[in-house]
């Protein structure tokens, strides 16, 4: 007989209980869980967005209220679909959808069913609810825009999606959050934290009071209000400037990274992304697949910096001090910088460039020489061109900004393991040449050369760039109060500003002097390509022009980009100079110049490869 | 009719169950309130509870005034009597949750398959008490392991693998009064592997249970241990891994195999099949130390915990009473036990013992699994807690136990 032995498993496995029971009730009985409990309800209390100002305090986005129609599956009667649907307008069998669709969530509990009606929808609606049970409408508030300007940097919220739920314990089904632009990246200041009240349920689901008189209730925390650093006047001046142009116009305070305006163009109504028709308007932006509306050119866009990159390259220069300000290079219209390797340049057949001269004149020789002087400056050119490349990427270029917006591209800036690979070992600084001059592998954005821009402003130092000024009672980023050196001397500066004065006062950019403001600046002109049907055809060069104004104490940073515009000097160097002066002396006096540009057209530039099998660039 | 003999009876048992029941109704009432509820009305789950009660009373009190003799007697002819009743159920009976195992008479319904517990209890108990009944032999095994596995059978196809499950306590029992061992150990060896290979995959544990056969089989060449054993074993348990997977996926439902895989942790699933666990475990977790109080449970009340008055209406014990009102519970469970295995221990009347064995048994496993379940370290199965569950069935078949134990336990010597 094995009675002991029964015994001893009856009282072992009752011990066993009771030690579970123990952990359970006892040890692991923490009070989160313990809410978790289907039979407490909670109700959740929303705070309303925060507001974002401009650095003038100029409101730009609120919130408006909207309403949503619920509801209750149960309480419809089934007599009544026909008249429903017949008064909010929609067909009586998309109601019937709509109905089990909500049915299938929970018979009992309230859904949507048609969501952002407006103030006088809701007017009508309101009218005729009364006709019919299982029927309410809930208030709920959208954002609404002052200035139909910078869509894509403010962004736009949307309700969340499962992968959100699932991997963030703050979100629940139905709720908004921040999906792109200013409010994503400030999503948890903008948004507050919703609060929570704890409500016991009887066996009937009726809610029977507060649960545990309210002691684990949270009360919300209200969203703050964000200043952005934008000048919401100059960015929408800057808008009417890109009228009919496709590109970019950024423009940044020197002194502090502050970004005065981001232009993007084409541009859309920052309204389109809000409520009932955002993702129908979303996927018609989408679609735009020459204008890229949604396509943050400042931001995204990596282009060849023409021109503008040869300033660099002095800089480096002057630091390795292989040129001096004084340092002649001959120019015969061009130079061989290779055997049978000619490369071209504008100016006059046997002439003398020094620095200053070089910059105003944009002489290709100049910087070719200078770039390959760097470059073998060191034993090999592997260790020459990666010294070139630190110097350079200790500008921002090559790498992310850290500005406080999701979106960007790194640029590209080469390496020696990227022409080792490329050219199987075997390249020396003219295999590169084309570095020199801002063309070749370099890649950069336009926010690089704007914050570039403020670097030569700043003589060789800046705050990375970013768009908040201001939190509501709370600190911006520390990262936007330090300030990041280059590894170029300060002393290297003045006669680059030398030049780029020039370069307006006699040089490329004339055209765009400022009456009472010394503009500093260079011109770009970059060759660019595209794929059509497989094929590679060259398109009308870039214009780009990056400045600063005024030049003996700057206060705006400017680069201007204008996609297939041409030269430098055709486009972007007088939207920069009117940029610099609409923000410096608060209205433009040159109104033929003005003129000149709001008129400027350049659809058909845009249009000519898609319209014609061959066609003329650079005309 | 032989003389009464009262002094005899068992009476902390049955004090223990008389607290065991009035735990259950006033949990029963408890889960079921809902304002204005009237005390006595025969259409709330207390009310119907209430009258099962009393008729619980008059059935104990027939049975202790009953003559012990009778259940000899008629052992046999009752169990065939409740073998055509689990058969008539799969014709007549009615459908209750996919199940066929009710009779329904005048809003009651009755469930055969629990009152055939105590029928194969006294069908066993009178096979075994006789003289030539010894477990050693095969034909005796085989012929005690049929008189458990045809209404194992029976109630398994209705289906309710519940129920089911209680009645392989009677393999307990004989284990107790002498099967040999060896049934045991493949029982648990098998448990175990079970477990592991859900836990840990069938091409590993197949790995490990070749690499220990072939270790084996080396130290069987210098030990000389039987080899054709070690073969049966090595074979039995790559068989059954097979079958194990087979079954596991191909024989078993996606809602069985989440239980298994929610119980072993594999799965954590709070809103889905592993709702009912979880919500459970809530209901023990807010219970804490002391409990929220009699009605003033919040988790079980209103269908949050799912079957709170019946099968689990150990949860709102737990939350209403606390860690106090939980153990106090187990440990009149197991005193009831064990008391019923100490005074069989010293009962010379062999079919008595073996009878009393098996309700303690039955008790045991029921009260064991049930809890369990209900605490989470056991798949969910339809197990009620005995005494305490809702469900009139269950109530009377576990009075029927009781009575036959308090009677039985009532006579130590052997009459005849």
């Amino acid at each position: 007989m094995r009675d002991k032995l029964f015994q001893i498993i009856v009282i072992a496995i009752s011990s066993l209980l009771i030690i579970r029971l123990f952990n359970l009730q006892i040890i692991n009985n923490n009070s989160s869980q313990i809410l978790e409990r289907a039979s407490i309800q909670k109700v959740y209390d929303f705070p309303e967005r925060g507001y974002i100002y401009d650095r003038n305090k100029k409101l730009i986005v609120y919130n408006e209220p909207y309403y949503d129609l619920m509801i209750i599956p149960k309480d419809i009667e089934i007599s009544d679909s026909m008249s429903i649907s017949k008064e909010l307008n929609i067909t009586s069998r998309d109601f019937l959808t709509r109905l089990n669709k909500a049915k299938t969530y929970s018979p009992v509990k309230p859904s949507i069913l048609i969501s952002g009606i407006t103030k006088n929808e809701y007017a009508n609606i309101q009218e005729k609810l009364w006709k019919f049970s299982g029927l309410f409408i809930q208030k709920k508030s959208k954002r609404k825009y002052n200035f139909k300007t910078a869509s894509n940097l403010f962004g736009y919220i949307s309700e969340v999606n499962t992968y959100e739920i699932d991997n963030n314990p703050y979100y629940r089904a139905g709720e908004m959050i921040g999906r792109q632009g200013l409010e994503k990246s400030y999503e948890n200041i903008l948004r507050g934290k919703k609060g929570v009240k704890y409500f016991q349920k009887d066996k009937f689901n009726r809610i029977i009071g507060r649960y545990n008189n309210g002691n684990y209730d949270s009360l919300l925390i209200p969203a703050k209000n964000i200043e952005v650093t934008l000048d919401i006047d100059l960015q929408v001046y800057g808008d009417s400037l890109m009228k009919n142009k496709f590109g970019s116009i950024i423009a940044i305070e020197p002194n502090s990274g502050e970004i005065l305006a981001l232009v993007n163009s084409p541009g859309y109504d920052p309204s389109l992304l809000v409520g009932r028709d955002r993702s129908y308007n979303y996927n018609n932006l989408n679609l735009d697949s020459i204008g890229k509306p949604l396509f943050e050119r400042g931001l995204q866009g990596q282009y060849p910096p023409g021109s503008t990159f040869k300033i660099i390259n002095a800089l480096i220069g002057l630091q390795e001090n292989v040129i001096q300000e004084e340092t002649l290079f001959r120019c015969n219209g061009g130079h061989f910088y290779a055997k049978n390797a000619f490369m071209k340049c504008h100016t006059n057949e046997e002439t003398y460039t020094d620095l200053n001269n070089a910059i105003y004149t944009s002489c290709n020789t100049y910087f070719a020489k200078t770039y390959k002087e760097i470059i073998e400056n060191y034993e090999t050119s592997s260790i020459g061109l990666d010294k070139w490349k630190d110097y350079v990427t200790s500008f921002g270029f090559g790498n992310f900004l850290g500005y406080d917006h999701p979106i960007g591209k790194r640029g590209f800036i080469p390496n020696s393991d990227y022409y080792n690979r490329w050219y199987n070992n075997s390249w020396r600084a003219s295999t590169t040449i084309s570095n020199s001059i801002g063309q070749g592998e370099v890649l950069t954005t336009p926010i690089q050369l704007a914050n570039f821009a403020a670097i030569i402003a700043n003589k060789g130092w800046y705050i990375p760039p970013h768009f908040v000024k201001n939190i509501d009672n709370d600190s911006i980023d520390k990262n936007y109060k330090n300030i990041k050196e280059t590894l170029i001397s300060e002393k290297h500066f003045d006669p680059i500003i030398k030049g780029m004065i020039d370069v307006v006062e006699k040089g490329t950019a004339q055209n765009s002097k400022i009456k009472g403001i010394t503009f500093a600046g260079k011109t770009g002109t970059a060759e660019n390509f595209i794929k059509i049907n497989g094929q590679r055809k060259q398109l009308t060069d870039h214009s780009i022009f990056i400045g600063f104004a005024p030049a003996e104490d700057p206060k705006i940073a400017i680069c201007v980009f204008i996609e297939n515009g041409y030269w430098g000097t055709r486009w972007a160097a007088p939207i920069s100079s009117l940029i610099a002066e609409k923000y410096l002396k608060r209205n433009v006096e040159r109104k033929w110049l003005e003129k000149y540009i709001l008129n400027g057209n350049l659809t058909e530039e845009y249009m000519k490869p898609y319209l014609y099998e061959n066609f003329t660039i650079n005309e | 009719m032989n003389s009464l003999s009262i002094k005899k009876f068992d009476f902390i048992s049955i004090i223990i169950v008389s607290l065991l029941i009035i735990i259950g109704l006033v949990n029963i009432y408890s889960s079921t309130y809902f304002d204005n509820m009237s005390f006595f009305s025969f259409k709330t789950p207390f009310g119907k509870q209430l009258i099962f009660t009393s008729i619980s009373l008059i059935i104990f009190l027939f049975i202790l005034v009953s003559d012990d003799r009778f259940f000899f007697r008629y052992s046999s002819i009752i169990y065939i009597l409740g073998i055509l009743l689990l058969i008539a159920v799969l014709i007549f009976g009615n459908e209750i949750k996919g199940a066929k195992s009710w009779f329904s008479l005048m809003g009651f319904s009755l469930q055969p398959s629990e009152f055939m517990k105590p029928i194969t209890g006294l069908a066993l108990a009178k096979y075994l008490s006789n003289i030539h009944s010894d477990l050693k032999r095969k034909s005796i095994q085989l012929y005690s392991f049929l008189i458990v596995l045809i209404p194992i059978f029976l109630v398994i196809i209705q289906p309710d693998p519940g129920t089911a499950l209680i009645y392989f306590s009677f393999f307990f029992v004989l284990y107790v009064i002498g099967l040999p061992s060896i049934y045991m150990n493949i029982f648990i060896g098998l448990t175990i592997l079970f477990i592991t290979t859900v836990l840990l995959g069938k091409q590993n544990i197949l790995f490990i249970i070749s690499i220990l056969l072939i270790s084996i089989v080396l130290i069987y060449i210098y030990r000389k241990l039987s080899i054709r054993k070690i073969l049966f074993f090595g074979i039995l348990s790559l068989v059954f891994i097979l079958c194990i997977d087979f079954v596991f996926n191909e024989v078993f439902e996606q809602r069985h195999r989440d239980r298994f895989d929610i119980v072993l942790g594999i799965k954590e699933d709070n809103k889905g099949i592993g709702y009912n666990t979880n919500q459970s475990q809530l209901a023990f977790k807010s219970g804490g130390f002391f409990g929220e109080g009699f009605l003033k449970g919040t988790q079980t009340k209103g269908d949050f915990v799912p079957e709170q008055h019946s099968d689990y209406i150990f949860a709102t014990v737990g939350e209403e009473w606390g860690f106090f009102g939980s153990i106090f519970t187990i440990i009149l469970f197991t005193i009831l036990i064990l008391r019923m295995i100490n005074r069989a221990n010293t009962n010379r009347n062999l079919f008595n013992k073996i009878f009393i064995y098996s309700v303690a048994s039955i008790f045991f496993f029921q009260f064991t699994i049930n809890i369990s379940m209900v605490i989470g370290i056991f798949p969910t199965v339809g197990i009620p807690l005995p005494f305490i569950s809702y469900g009139g069935s269950s109530l009377l078949a576990s009075i029927i136990l009781f009575g036959g134990y308090i009677k039985l336990d009532s006579v130590k010597k052997e009459k005849w």
